[in-house]
């Protein structure tokens, strides 16, 4: 039978508990926080709304060269009601704008939209009569990737900011006035 | 041979024919609205050009009375050769019969030369918009419409040489 072995690494040392912050009166709301924020962050469950060419970029971050499973995004939902995250990727016809907007509207709290590319931040190339100068005119957007279409590292970054967002974000915040506000804006109820 | 075949049979059969080219790429024709149906069916018929590759209109607007050109893109698939065929319309009242009775392709190639262009074509059975919004209300592919976005606020005029 194989001897057992323990860690006898001597570089292992425990710190001393700093002072004030880790005791005392609400801290386990604030933690309780944070660690919400950190399971929302490495957990994000996308759905590629993937319409052109940004959308083939994205297939190639989620490959095995650009890993996006390696955030956390390994399971891809196509359906709006089991994912958090709206990642846009293409150009959107005005006659697509009525469903993206239906399908942002199917998703539930909390949820985060990505615009990647300059055709779902801006309309892109296509100033058009057919094309819709950017997503944000239907439903509110986090995080807008530049790029036409944006390399892999690129949309990478995209969502490791949307998992910057999703990690300090108050849990209070989508019942916030603000918030609401936002949501009218858009005529979202 | 073949070409004059048809060349013949078309100046006999049809007063309106016209402007035989055989120097572009595919050989074509005018005829008139009138007599455009009639056409089709005796070369589907007797000539064997069975296959509708293609509807779409063009806009010359130097063209008084004539703006609007409907044009055909007809194939026969035993012989390999190719038709084209040109039906001149006044843009203030572009009606043409639909080719849908002949062709059912025709269907969803007239509805777009609708939404594109505003042909009109007579006994379609549902000539509304199909490529773009239903509620746009003028035609994109028209000359005197601009491509750009009419909506959009944030763009500069002297960036885009206006």
């Amino acid at each position: 039978m194989r001897p057992v072995r323990y860690n006898e690494n001597e570089k292992v040392f425990l710190n001393e508990l700093p002072e004030g912050v880790y005791s005392g009166e609400g801290f386990a709301a604030t933690r309780f926080d944070a660690a919400i924020g950190l399971a929302r962050a490495n957990s994000l469950w996308p759905l590629p709304f993937a319409t052109s060419c940004c959308g083939i970029e994205f297939m190639a971050t989620l490959g095995s060269n650009y890993d996006l499973g390696r955030f956390g995004a390994e399971r891809m939902g196509f359906t709006p009601r089991q994912c958090d995250l709206l990642i846009v990727a293409g150009t959107i016809a005005k006659k697509m704008a009525p469903i993206l907007k239906q399908v942002y509207l199917q998703m539930a709290e909390p949820r985060w939209v990505v615009a990647v590319g300059a055709c779902a931040s801006s309309g892109g190339i296509f100033d058009s009569y057919s094309v819709l100068q950017g997503i944000d005119q239907v439903i509110p957007v986090d995080v807008y990737v530049p790029g036409c279409p944006p390399r892999p590292e690129g949309i990478i970054e995209g969502v490791m900011k949307i998992q910057k967002v999703a990690k300090n974000e108050s849990l209070r915040r989508r019942h916030s006035d603000q918030y609401k506000a936002l949501l009218d804006e858009y005529g979202i109820q | 041979m073949q070409n004059d075949n048809i060349n013949e049979y078309l100046s006999q059969s049809f007063t309106s024919f016209k402007d035989w080219d055989t120097t572009s790429d595919v050989v074509s024709f005018q005829v008139s609205a009138a007599q455009i149906i009639d056409v089709l069916t005796s070369l589907y018929n007797e000539f064997g050009y069975q296959f509708l590759t293609d509807i779409t209109a063009v806009h010359y607007p130097d063209r008084s009375k004539e703006e609007l050109c409907v044009v055909y893109h007809l194939h026969n698939l035993r012989t390999r050769h190719r038709l084209r065929i040109k039906v001149y319309l006044n843009i203030e009242q572009p009606d043409i019969p639909t080719a849908t009775t002949l062709f059912s392709a025709a269907n969803w190639m007239e509805r777009e030369t609708f939404d594109f262009f505003g042909v009109q074509f007579i006994g379609h059975p549902d000539l509304t918009r199909i490529l773009n919004v239903e509620d746009m209300d003028y035609f994109p592919m028209r000359k005197e419409y601009p491509m750009e976005d009419p909506t959009r606020v944030d763009k500069d005029d002297e960036m885009f040489g206006r």
